[in-house]
């Protein structure tokens, strides 16, 4: 029988060790670079909430027609990737994803004024929905509210849907909340100036907006929403979870 | 970063897996390295193939047929075929074609199982060497004589040949196909270690006198074959692998027929395990104890872990989906393909996004497993082209494997017997 040879489990071990350093060193330098990306985003929304302050100043000037429909549509999309990476990096309680969640929102209420302001000028009906959930384990019915949004949403592609994080302590949401008369019982959602709180099964809010697939198909024919990719079309396509501006694995948790 | 226990565990799993798998390559290249060329003894020695058969009707005749192809002398090699009181044509079919050949005798007993068989065969024998071959199995010509120089190493009681798929025609035989091929690459290193713990049925070979030392086959939880190889390892003599006596195998063509022999192996591992389990983490018995089988046993509590994990992910996603369709109205086979997709998914994305020391550990693991998986096709097949029995294994193998382990798992922790068939 082959005796046992120490020295070769030994050295088994650092190798086995060695590959665990690489394997660790390979992959910090991997995320160091996906923190950089996420820190020019935040760099760069500055420029994008400076830019919306010019295109209200542009519509208040220009015929409707030549107006896009949201430049914060992209940026918006790309923040959620950003989001989903610094979760999975630092985790759902991280500084730097309740940051990013901040600018997010406040990106949101932005565009919302900004579509309030196009369909304003362009004489078009709004068809916008704030949302408003809260991430607590107990908020089950803010879950079953995302179902039923993404499921109103793949009805109706040209819904939009803004999804804020209650509990998040940003100013602006507070404002919002304030001014909607929002929580502390969620979810709650706004259409029309109008707050319902609690759940709101499909049925219910296909009755409070039964006019949306007209409204979608008269805001279809203008070029101002035409050219623009939804923010609610990004987050809400790929899961419902994803209508709360979180990512499914974070709902999981 | 956030830790959470199955990370944790994850992490554990994959510097084990690894430290398993760089131990497994740098004694590949070792013994490589370090072959010698064996010289065959200028007396052949004499040797005893027995052929247990169990209504083996059909396949009894190739089976001799096969052993008279030997590459061997006609003078020095005979065949014991025992029937172990077969209810078909067995015995007649292998009296008929013992009468072509001087050297085939045939014996029948009372049904009692194989070890009995084998050990009527042994008592039956007086040559140097003894080998069984299952009836299911077919010999290359040349592997007796491969093996022999073997037993030049006095301590040396047993060689193992490599065992190869006869025909794989389905999916299921396709997957074996790799299987058997990796077993091809690891029974070469196992070898080398000293620590193989199975001394398969198709054509493994003894030297006599082993049996004289540490007595006869037991039924030992129906795996005398594994039961005799932990025996052998325990008296401290070794078992040699010859990775170029090739044999083939019939492999279990349909899910019920490889349940059932997976389970029988696995309950018989693990019963042995228990058996035998002064050799685990002694030093005494080489790397047996302190390498193969201790990895073996944590590789079977991670297999749970994780397969309990994915199924508990999509019994979630599954929760989370039919909440959605009582709420939305989602169709039924929609739900079934979401929920398992929803859970590979998940976990791909955060492979991805978190790309992370796990990511990292786990994509080098898989890397030295397809190295292996090929490294094993070429040394079983020639040649290392990627091919669908390869695919099927890397896809398929980890999901079907922890069903039989489950199985014997529960069979051994409610004391269930395992039947043979």
């Amino acid at each position: 029988m082959k005796t046992y040879d120490k020295r070769k489990y030994i050295f088994v071990l650092l190798l086995t060790i060695g590959i665990f350093i690489v394997a660790f060193s390979l992959s910090n330098y991997i995320n160091n670079r996906k923190i950089a990306d996420i820190k020019s985003t935040e760099d760069s929304i500055s420029i994008d909430i400076l830019s919306s302050e010019t295109q209200f100043e542009i519509l208040q000037q220009s015929s409707c027609s030549i107006v896009s429909g949201s430049i914060l549509s992209d940026q918006l999309s790309n923040l959620a990737t950003s989001i989903e990476t610094a979760e999975a990096a630092h985790g759902i309680d991280s500084d730097s994803v309740k940051t990013l969640k901040k600018y997010y929102s406040l990106l949101e209420i932005k565009d919302y004024l900004l579509i309030q302001e196009i369909y304003r000028q362009c004489d078009a009906r709004p068809i916008s929905i704030l949302y408003f959930y809260s991430n607590s384990k107990n908020c089950t019915e803010c879950t079953n509210e995302g179902y039923v949004l993404t499921a109103l949403k793949e009805e109706y592609p040209d819904l939009r849907i803004y999804s804020f994080d209650y509990d998040l302590g940003l100013n602006a949401v507070s404002t919002l909340t304030t001014l909607y008369k929002i929580g502390p019982k969620l979810p709650a959602i706004v259409v029309n100036n109008q707050t319902y709180t609690g759940f709101q099964s499909l049925d219910t809010l296909r009755n409070i907006i039964p006019d949306i697939s007209v409204a979608a198909a008269t805001s279809s024919t203008k070029s101002a929403t035409n050219n623009s990719s939804t923010t609610s079309s990004k987050k809400t396509n790929s899961s419902n979870l994803e209508v709360n501006g979180i990512s499914p694995q974070q709902k999981q948790k | 970063m956030p830790m959470d226990f199955t990370t944790i565990m994850l992490d554990i799993s994959l510097f084990l897996s690894l430290y398993f798998q760089i131990f497994l390559l740098v004694s590949f290249f070792e013994a490589e390295e370090n072959e010698e060329k064996l010289i065959l003894p200028a007396i052949l020695p004499t040797v005893t193939i027995i052929v247990p058969c169990f209504n083996e009707a059909k396949t009894v005749e190739k089976t001799i047929l096969s052993l008279m192809g030997l590459n061997y002398p006609m003078d020095k090699l005979n065949i014991l075929v025992v029937d172990d009181g077969s209810v078909d044509e067995t015995y007649a079919n292998a009296q008929l074609a013992a009468k072509r050949f001087p050297n085939v005798r045939v014996v029948t007993q009372k049904n009692g199982g194989k070890y009995t068989a084998l050990n009527l065969g042994i008592r039956e024998c007086t040559t140097d060497i003894v080998g069984c071959l299952d009836a299911d199995s077919m010999v290359h010509p040349d592997a007796l004589i491969k093996m022999i120089p073997y037993f030049n190493d006095l301590q040396t009681m047993a060689v193992t040949p490599a065992m190869r798929v006869h025909q794989s025609k389905t999916f299921l035989q396709q997957i074996q196909r790799a299987e058997y091929n990796v077993g091809v690459f690891t029974k070469r290193v196992f070898g080398y270690l000293d620590a193989i713990n199975v001394t398969p049925g198709p054509f493994s070979i003894f030297r006599r006198t082993v049996f004289d030392i540490i007595g006869p086959f037991h039924h030992a939880h129906n795996t005398e074959d594994m039961e005799i190889a932990f025996r052998i390892q325990s008296h401290g003599f070794r078992i040699a692998n010859c990775y170029d006596a090739l044999v083939y195998t019939i492999t279990p063509p349909t899910f019920k027929k490889l349940y059932r022999q997976r389970t029988r192996w696995s309950y018989g591992f693990l019963k042995n395990l228990i058996d035998y389990k002064h050799i685990i983490l002694n030093k005494k018995y080489g790397n047996m104890g302190m390498l193969t089988l201790p990895f073996a046993i944590v590789g079977i509590v991670f297999v749970f872990y994780f397969a309990g994990s994915f199924i508990y992910q999509t019994l979630r996603a599954l929760g989370n989906d039919i909440e959605r369709m009582l709420l939305v109205g989602v169709r039924v086979p929609e739900i079934f393909t979401h929920s398992i997709w929803a859970t590979v998914r998940g976990t791909l994305n955060e492979m991805y996004y978190r790309f992370d020391m796990t990511s990292v550990l786990a994509l080098m693991l898989f890397a030295t497993s397809v190295y292996i998986i090929f490294k094993s096709k070429k040394m079983s097949e020639g040649n290392m082209k990627p091919s669908r029995d390869i695919f099927y294994f890397i896809c398929f193998y980890s999901l079907i494997a922890p069903l039989w382990l489950g199985k014997a798992v529960y069979n051994v922790l409610l004391s269930k017997k395992t039947p043979w068939r």
